[in-house]
């Protein structure tokens, strides 16, 4: 399971990367693993909304179940993948890279202290084995 | 596939019947008729052979077992379809003068009464036409119940990570915010997690007991009495009604709110069989917010004269949810499966499905992984996946079934067990069934260690192969381009 050491990660599967006030949030390798073929995936906030910490960002379907990607991070949208949505298998091959989902502004760098780190996530995932 | 489509089979001027010449003079209707009318032209002969070849491809609980989870995919008895096509109810129209149909209405009356007897509700509605639907109206009546007290505040639903997924879709489109609740360790609602969301903002919490893991929730009481103390309601998805037959009445757990589904726990037929009926039941506080038309006693009889039955508005109907009376025809099968079984029969029905399927969760229990080990009620989940086994998954598992004449179990549902295979087998299954099932299991699990190949590779002996979910999924194709054969 590819578990990049730069992310962070929660204990839904997003994961964010950080560049300076910047994070930007994708589904983690194991996340794509578990939902199998991503069919539909469906952004549902937009460039310049607020949004807090914990609410959904977007909505994935695979071929055995829908999942809610919720934000790590309170902030402003900064941009979201428009291309995503044509290629959702993108999904699947590229979770940490093309497939992320939204760029958000990062409102209290101090919300990142509760996400897990890459070493965490791995022993998260372990434990859920 | 095997069987071309009606549009294929079609060839131009073929008929299935000539009608006599007219007499009387002809109509001029220039304008009305369509020049491209691209319908199917077949014989008599074409369609019945047609559909018969269709029917010899699919798989019914009349062929055999079913053990589709928290679907109760009971046999169907026949004596409901004889009921349901006695001319008295088949041939009446929904807008008769009541006077006309006072049968039918005494029927509805009385399957309301026994509903509410049956899960200690003081009103039910039969008008629901499916179990989402139920739950639809169930929780569009907690909504008017707070509304009508000026509690605007509460706009907020649990629901637990077991429950049914319609039950968060349900929610979402009653203009709710959905808050999921995650199980403790032995599958019921955790408490403390449940505590933390107890607040001025809670509308409900939407239960399913017993769960999706068949479990039945050791916490039921103490949820009811957390969710009531903080002014919220509590809805009971009674999908898996089956297994509380006679034995516990959700509306004496706390339940305000919860629907039956005709189709699963009272025999109706389910899908392509026949549509689904959801009705709903509600504790005495909610009764008033009913949807338009209840069948009640509008004209007391006496000593000559029986009653005399209408369709009454209960005060503060929430409104109509369905076209007429709802579906009509499911209640009558309902209402027979009900007098053939009477009070004992419906207890043992409960007790036979749970009894099944902790035959089975014992017999599987060692080869396959039983992440819950706990008695179970009407189902039961297992793991579709072994350590020693890593290529082989619930899918797998599901479609090798096939080759063995089994319906698949309820696959990748509920999501919180990790390649979960749902069984419920329900009460109509005997002894000799059970022991095949688990006989086929077995072999399947051996094939899963030893040829797994033969698992990746099925099914063998269906119509058609693994189907490509992917695609299917992706490039929806809804028209089968009838006029236009050669595309």
């Amino acid at each position: 399971m590819n578990i990049p050491a730069d992310l962070k990660y929660t204990e839904n599967d997003e994961w964010i990367r950080v560049d300076g006030n910047t994070g930007t949030v994708g589904i983690s390798d194991y996340a794509q693993d578990q939902l199998s073929d991503i069919v539909f995936v469906e952004i549902i906030v937009a460039e310049g909304e607020t949004h807090k910490k914990g609410e959904s960002c977007a909505t994935l379907e695979s071929v055995k179940a829908a999942a809610d990607i919720y934000l790590p991070v309170s902030g402003k949208i900064l941009a979201v993948n428009e291309s995503l949505p044509d290629k959702p298998e993108l999904v699947n091959s590229d979770p940490y890279g093309e497939a992320w989902m939204v760029k958000i502004e990062i409102e209290d760098a101090s919300e990142l202290d509760g996400l897990l780190d890459a070493a965490g996530y791995q022993e998260f995932l372990a434990k859920k084995a | 596939m095997t069987e071309p489509l009606l549009c294929d089979l079609s060839a131009p001027g073929r008929v299935a019947m000539r009608f006599p010449e007219p007499d009387v003079p002809l109509a001029e209707l220039p304008s009305l008729l369509r020049e491209d009318l691209p319908l199917p032209e077949l014989s008599e002969v074409d369609v019945v052979r047609h559909f018969t070849r269709l029917s010899k491809l699919n798989y019914s609980i009349d062929q055999g077992m079913y053990p589709l989870g928290s679907c109760t995919m009971k046999y169907n008895p026949k004596i409901n379809e004889a009921m349901a096509r006695l001319p008295g109810f088949a041939l009446t129209h929904p807008l008769q003068p009541i006077e006309t149909v006072q049968g039918n209405l005494l029927l509805m009356y009385e399957l309301q009464e026994w509903l509410a007897e049956i899960g200690g509700f003081a009103g039910v509605t039969l008008q629901p036409a499916a179990g989402a639907q139920g739950e639809l109206t169930g929780v569009l009546i907690i909504r008017v119940y707070h509304d009508a007290r000026q509690d605007f505040k509460r706009t907020k639903i649990l629901i637990p990570d077991s429950a049914h997924g319609t039950n968060p879709a349900t929610s979402a489109m009653s203009g709710m915010q959905v808050v999921e609740l995650k199980s403790d360790e032995r599958g019921n609602v955790n408490l403390e997690a449940l505590k933390s969301h107890c607040d001025e903002t809670l509308a409900g919490l939407m239960l399913t007991n017993p769960n999706t893991l068949g479990l039945f929730d050791e916490n039921v009481i103490e949820v009811c009495r957390l969710v009531h103390e903080t002014g919220g309601l509590i809805y009971g998805d009674g999908a898996n009604m089956n297994a509380l037959l006679g034995v516990v009445r959700p509306g004496e757990l706390g339940i305000d709110v919860m629907h039956y589904n005709l189709h699963k726990t009272f025999s109706t037929p389910h899908g392509g069989g026949g549509p689904g009926s959801g009705p709903v039941g509600v504790a005495a506080h909610l009764v008033d917010f009913l949807p338009y038309p209840v069948v009640d006693i509008i004209e007391e009889g006496d000593e000559e004269l029986p009653p005399l039955f209408g369709l009454v508005r209960p005060k503060q109907s929430i409104g109509r949810v369905k076209s007429f009376h709802g579906q009509f025809g499911m209640m009558v099968r309902a209402y027979t499966y009900l007098r053939m079984h009477g009070p004992e029969g419906l207890r043992m029905i409960a007790e036979h499905a749970v009894l099944n399927a902790n035959y089975l969760m014992h017999l599987l229990k060692g080869h396959y992984h039983l992440p819950y080990d706990r008695i179970c009620m009407h189902e039961f989940v297992v793991e579709g996946q072994w350590d020693d086994a890593p290529d082989i998954h619930a899918l797998d598992i599901s479609k090798r079934m096939m080759d063995y004449n089994l319906h698949p179990p309820t696959n990748y549902f509920p999501l919180i067990v990790h390649e979960a295979l749902m069984i419920e087998p329900t009460e109509t299954e005997s002894k000799q069934t059970l022991d095949r099932f688990v006989e086929v299991m077995l072999e399947i699990a051996r094939e899963a260690h030893e040829t797994p190949e033969v698992l990746k590779s099925a099914p063998h002996i269906t119509p058609v192969g693994r189907l490509d979910e992917v695609k299917a999924a992706k490039e929806l194709v809804l028209c089968c381009g009838v006029g236009s054969p050669s595309d």
